[in-house]
């Protein structure tokens, strides 16, 4: 049975693998909290990631936004329900949309810059001459991006969800032809802790899975520049995939909690 | 200072190094040779910890660094200087910042102070510093680029041991005798233990207290200048026989002069 033998084998890489990616993950947690802490690399890749990610961030947010609410707005018209545009859209914003696009967004442009960086210093031996000079690539190159992933894709989700809702209050006022003031304080009402507090939840664990992911698909990346390519794909496949199955689940399980606050 | 004892290694199922052992004590130089492959580097990398071996010990002052710690490696890697076969600059670091790795580092000094010690090092490596200092390593020519990887090397606070993959290759003449000097004369003032792979057999007959080579993965021969021009292992033999004219003219040299 040719089929179950390549099954078989798929069903082992993929075990070692999660395994692999397990136990690296952990390495760069516990990295995190121990010196030597390399400052001005994490101001680079802050400012390389933060700023660096703004402009698509805004463009996102902005159509993204504004498609959402010229969708909701014609079909609430057909309910005579216009005035609960904002509250819609709050919700879907920062609950889903807002957190999902910008990380999204974040694994395409940057768990693939990250991954072909590591895996080229990983071919080209630079690692190896790192740990000779006796430092810890971990905490030197990923722990750097770790931290400014952390930081900087929930800020950047906040942008996202201020520029979305900015772009779905235009839709409402020239479109939908409901005032700004029905349209905010409709927001507004759905700016409760709940909501918040999954909307600031989710970005922090897509830092997490973008930084684990990248970072480890370079870190492992073998074969080359061949290699390398092959590893930054797998990078924004593996994390883009695990932050959407994520983000049900987050969504299912805060349903089930804090369901009162919502 | 340096031992190999019985040491196994493979990549995967691939068996690389068989048995290997062989030790450099200290402020001794001892060069690897051997064909293409036959796992040179493999023990190099091994030295330093990069990869494990499935059997054996390696022993840096009597502690076995197949079984230590990663932090306690790096402590020792701190002492131990490696000049990789490709170079391995950090290539998003100008020349005087690579040269200046291990002080940047592992030190407190004042960037000026760092970069005055990197242009010495260029110098002593024969570079023109004020062309290159700023430049990025993808702005020198492969041979430029192994000798700013033998500056790195060198520069940093107290090496113990220099481990050195090919540092002539590739180079022209002039630089490839003054690598050879700078290699002897650190090895000699700063009684550094020094382990040289190199396929130059003029360079290795210039630099060597000691002859190991490899072929397979194996050790078929460990011994002084003599005994290797005496060798009857034909494997030996056979590795040397391309070089033969020029191993007699220049063991002559060394014997004569
Ligand atoms: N990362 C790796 N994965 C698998 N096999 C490897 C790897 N690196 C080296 N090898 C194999 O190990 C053997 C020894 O390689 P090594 O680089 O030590 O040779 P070498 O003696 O330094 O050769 P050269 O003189 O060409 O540099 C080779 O057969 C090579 O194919
Ligand atoms: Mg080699």
């Amino acid at each position: 049975m040719p089929l179950l033998r390549v099954f078989n084998r798929w069903l082992k890489n993929f075990a070692s693998e999660t395994q692999e990616l397990f136990f690296f993950s952990l390495k760069m947690i516990l990295a995190l909290f121990r010196r030597p802490f390399y400052i001005p690399e994490t101001m680079e890749q802050l400012y390389i990631l933060g700023f660096g990610s703004l402009y698509l961030v805004v463009l996102t947010g902005i159509f993204a936004g504004q498609g959402f609410a010229l969708a909701f707005s014609t079909e609430l018209a057909d309910f005579g329900a216009k005035n609960y545009l904002g509250r819609i859209i709050a919700i879907s914003i920062i609950r889903e949309l807002g957190p999902v696009l910008t990380a999204l967004m974040i694994a395409a442009r940057v768990a693939s810059g990250i991954t072909a960086e590591i895996g080229a210093m990983k071919t080209s031996n630079q690692i190896d001459a790192m740990i000779a000079f006796g430092i810890d690539p971990i905490r030197k190159v990923a722990v750097p991006r770790f931290i400014a992933l952390i930081l900087m894709v929930p800020a950047l989700t906040i942008i996202c969800d201020f520029i979305s809702l900015l772009g779905a209050w235009i839709i409402a006022i020239f479109i939908s032809h409901i005032t700004s003031t029905v349209y905010w304080s409709a927001v507004f009402e759905r700016l409760v802790f709940g909501n918040l507090f999954v909307g600031i939840l989710k970005p922090i664990v897509f830092s997490f899975i973008i930084a684990f992911v990248a970072c480890y698909k370079g870190f492992s990346s073998e074969g080359g520049t061949k290699g390398v390519g092959r590893a930054t794909t797998e990078s924004v496949v593996l994390s883009s995939i695990t932050i959407l199955v994520v983000n049900f689940f987050i969504t299912k399980v805060v349903f089930s909690l804090i369901k009162g606050y919502l | 200072m340096i031992e190999l004892k019985n040491v196994h290694f493979s990549y995967g199922e691939k068996p690389v190094l068989q048995n290997i052992t062989f030790s450099v004590s200290s402020s001794e130089s001892v060069v690897i040779m051997g064909p293409s492959g036959s796992g040179k580097s493999t023990i190099l990398r091994l030295i330093l910890g990069l990869e494990c071996p499935q059997h054996g010990e390696i022993l840096f002052d009597d502690e076995n660094i197949a079984t230590m710690k990663e932090k306690h490696k790096r402590e020792i890697r701190k002492a131990i200087g490696m000049v990789f076969q490709d170079g391995a600059l950090f290539d998003s670091l100008s020349v005087w910042e690579n040269v200046g790795y291990y002080l940047l580092e592992h030190t407190r000094l004042s960037d000026e102070e760092i970069g005055r010690k990197a242009v010495e090092m260029l110098g002593f490596v024969g570079l023109n510093a004020d062309e290159i200092i700023d430049k990025l390593p993808e702005h020198l020519s492969g041979g430029m680029q192994r000798r700013v990887a033998i500056g790195r090397a060198l520069l940093s606070t107290n090496p113990r041991v220099m481990l050195y993959d090919e540092p002539t290759t590739g180079l022209d003449p002039q630089s490839a005798e003054n690598v050879c000097n700078l290699i002897r004369k650190l090895q000699s003032e700063k009684s550094i233990s020094t382990i040289v792979v190199t396929h130059q057999i003029a360079d290795a007959i210039g630099l060597a207290d000691r002859f190991v080579v490899i072929y397979a993965g194996e050790l078929v021969f460990d011994g002084n200048l003599e005994q290797l021009r005496d060798s009857d292992d034909q494997r030996v033999r056979d590795f040397l026989a391309p070089f033969k004219s020029s191993f007699g003219e220049v063991a002559e040299k060394k014997f004569v002069g």
